[in-house]
């Protein structure tokens, strides 16, 4: 199925077949990425601008590696120190960056919606790298492609998701993509942690991780956000890694093959335990990072292929109407 | 002069009557219904078409003192006028806050010169808004405040309030609340719940109105003072709000048009115009809070008619400022409800004419002899779509851009005198 989105702006946008699109073409970056020569022409003569107004390094390097190996320039401005802390409305600053003629425009905001609000204004393809507790899909899709090749499907599996969903965008986006593709859902948190409303999500609810992960075929753990826990969700950070913390002992409620995935960065000790972390047999935290590379250059290149059919529209109108 | 209003669908909220009928005005005021028109009467043909008391809005935010950009009281009487609003009661959240009786005078002053249409003031009920002293409550009394309320600024001490209240309970004057658990609706942008957590916006559950008005009905029950909540949107504030009347105390409640009108899905794909305070509540809720309206246990609908600029809107969901503007499409809003089949045309006009004005002892909203003849004449059938660029308001921040309304504003009269359309000197 062809690809149609504009922007990449959420996982609710997209239809199952074109979230298979998109992990179909980031495996043969993988494949790419692997090699000593990871070039491609694919976004030649395009530029890629990453705008970050929350601090990032994780996804603002992959980001701009994937825009690299693509041949996109790419260019960081650095909007969480600059004109934005003068005043500036977020509108201001898409229009400017607008003038400049984008092609990609890469955005992490705060506030949930403000990358939609940014994408009315602008001309170029959108990609949301994160807004608030909204969505952050390439997070959910490089999870997919993760699944996918460690599982060999990303249909009917068990997916445990554990820990802060209440304040997660990359908690939002999974359970769209999962639930998208017909898996079973589990979400395992604290009640403070978990939002209002979950229930009618069509997930499972569970408050014990050792029942909860009963016959999971994947565990999820989420970063507990600390600069957002400023109203004491949680007793103490002791207490939430004796309860919620991820170790081998819980660990061994999942089943037997059972998959360890965390977005990053963790918190040793907090909510997963280091050794685990660092288990070849268990863990796909590093394979996820090098999955983000590869999804990243492959939803960039279909939303440049969608801009440049459409320009090219817009030039043959130009010229023989 | 006198002026008979014939062959008009009379809609009368305080015998429950939706009939043909006529009347007659003269000096300002009804002087007789169905009667013969007197020979040198000034005839005006109504041609079948709905003629009520004009609408009685409780709640207008009017940006005089210090936000004048937003809205004048020349641009919000207009609007008023448009919309068949013949008396604003005006908020007192202005910059500075109405708080003194010199700026309550200065207000009143501006208002009467500008406004086509007539303009009450409520004043805070503490300094600035700020819950910690009350204001000067006899003074602004004799200077013409109406009621005496902090609009949404919630004050946590109550101390401060309980004190509040009494004052006003000896002086007879009524106070408005707003009834909100501040503590648990700070930072919130939404109504707790499935769409505010797919959306990632922070919520509030709707019991923290609930926990506002207990607290607000047993500091009434506490001190005796006259109160009215000036919005009542969830279900579950329901049942207290009966038992308080049921107890006898002195309460009434009102609701804004836009939370019987509209529900937390409006807000779509973050559109900022739906933000309003509080957050739009789910479906289940506005159907309880429409019946509550109908069968008068809340006893008043307004406009909450709240000016934002552009800028302060084309923001992300979250910062944006909350409130709508209303007075405009208060009326056409409200015949909703009469197409839906939830409420007559007897008692929309009752929710939104003469029980505010009992409640603030005005003299208007009824279509009685002797009562002021401020009037609106309209077509409760005549469909149309909204363009936001068309209302008088200097804000044009209203949620119903491009909607399709039914129901238009012919004819406004003030004191017998019509606003809307303006009448031309030659005419």
């Amino acid at each position: 199925m062809p690809f149609r989105q504009r922007h990449l702006l959420g996982i609710e946008h997209l239809a199952p077949a074109e979230i298979i699109t998109i992990l179909d073409l980031a495996d043969r970056y993988v494949d790419l990425n692997r090699r000593m020569v990871k070039q491609s022409d694919a976004l030649a003569g395009l530029t890629q601008i990453n705008m970050f107004f929350e601090n990032s390094t994780r996804t603002q390097a992959s980001f701009e590696l994937a825009g690299k190996r693509l041949g996109a320039d790419v260019m960081n401005m650095a909007v969480a120190q600059s004109s934005v802390k003068k005043g500036e409305t977020l509108i201001d600053t898409a229009l400017t960056l607008n003038a400049m003629h984008p092609d990609l425009l890469v955005v992490r905001h705060g506030a949930s919606g403000a990358v939609n609000l940014l994408a009315s204004k602008v001309n170029c393809a959108v990609l949301n790298a994160g807004d608030g507790r909204h969505e952050h899909p390439t997070q959910a899709l490089l999870d997919a492609l993760t699944i996918r090749r460690a599982k060999g499907r990303i249909q009917r599996l068990t997916v445990a998701i554990c820990g802060d969903i209440a304040h997660s965008r990359v908690a939002r986006s999974n359970l769209i993509l999962l639930g998208k593709m017909e898996n079973r859902i589990r979400l395992i948190a604290p009640p403070t942690l978990m939002p209002a409303g979950v229930q009618d999500f069509g997930c499972e609810l569970y408050d014990d991780m050792r029942t909860g992960l009963q016959g999971a075929d994947v565990v999820m753990m989420l970063r507990l956000q600390k600069e957002r826990m400023d109203g004491g969700f949680i007793p103490s950070e002791r207490e939430y890694y004796h309860r919620y913390g991820l170790d081998a002992e819980k660990l061994s409620h999942a089943k037997p093959d059972a998959i360890v995935m965390h977005p990053g960065p963790m918190n040793r000790g907090v909510e997963i335990d280091g050794e685990l972390a660092d288990d070849i047999n268990r863990s796909v935290i590093q394979e996820q990072v090098e999955m983000g590379v590869a999804v990243r250059m492959a939803c960039m290149d279909l939303l440049a292929r969608n801009l440049r059919a459409e320009r090219g529209r817009q030039i043959v109108g130009d010229t023989y109407a | 002069m006198t002026t008979h209003f014939a062959n008009a669908r009379l809609i009368c909220p305080e015998t429950g009557t939706d009939a043909p009928g006529s009347l007659t005005v003269s000096g300002g005021t009804i002087i007789a219904r169905d009667a013969a028109p007197p020979a040198d009467a000034r005839i005006i043909d109504c041609g079948g078409r709905c003629l009520a008391p004009g609408i009685v809005d409780w709640g207008v935010k009017i940006g005089e003192p210090g936000e004048r950009h937003r809205e004048s009281f020349r641009s919000a009487g207009l609007a008023a006028a448009a919309g068949g609003v013949t008396t604003i009661i005006a908020r007192p959240d202005t910059a500075p806050a109405i708080d003194t009786p010199e700026l309550l005078e200065f207000v009143t002053r501006r208002a009467a010169e500008a406004a086509p249409v007539r303009i009450r003031h409520m004043a805070a009920l503490t300094k600035g808004r700020q819950g910690r002293e009350m204001t000067e409550i006899g003074f602004l009394l004799d200077a013409g405040a109406i009621a005496f309320t902090d609009t949404d600024h919630v004050t946590t001490d109550t101390k401060v309030l309980s004190r509040a209240f009494t004052y006003a309970r000896s002086l007879g004057a009524l106070v408005v609340g707003h009834p909100q658990d501040p503590g648990l609706s700070a930072g919130a942008a939404a109504t707790s719940g499935k769409f505010a957590s797919l959306r990632g916006l922070p919520g509030v559950s709707p019991l923290a109105e609930r926990m506002g008005l207990d607290r607000d009905i047993a500091l009434v029950e506490m001190t005796g003072v006259r109160y009215h909540a000036d919005q009542i949107t969830s279900a579950r504030s329901l049942p207290a709000l009966e038992r308080a009347k049921a107890n006898g105390f002195d309460v009434t409640a009102g609701v804004s048009i836009h939370h019987v009108t509209l529900n937390e899905f409006d807000v779509g794909d973050y559109r900022t115009f739906f933000k309003l305070t509080p957050p739009l509540r789910c479906e289940d809720d506005r159907t309880a809070v429409v019946q509550a309206l109908a069968s008068g246990l809340i006893d008043v609908l307004c406009s909450m008619h709240t000016p934002a600029d552009e800028e302060s809107k084309r923001l992300p969901f979250e910062d944006a400022a909350p409130g709508a503007v209303a007075l405009e499409t208060f009326l056409p809003a409200a015949l909703r409800l009469y197409h839906a089949g939830a409420m007559d045309l007897p008692g929309l006009f009752r929710v939104m004419a003469l029980n505010p004005a009992r409640r603030l002892g005005l003299p208007c909203g009824r279509l009685t002899p002797d009562a002021p003849a401020d009037l609106v004449l309209f077509d409760p059938d005549s469909p149309f779509v909204l363009d936001r660029f068309k209302l008088q308001s200097k804000s044009k921040n209203t949620p119903f851009d491009g909607a399709r309304m039914q129901g238009r504003v012919l004819g406004t009269w003030v004191g017998g005198v019509r606003v809307f359309p303006q009448e031309r000197p030659d005419a």
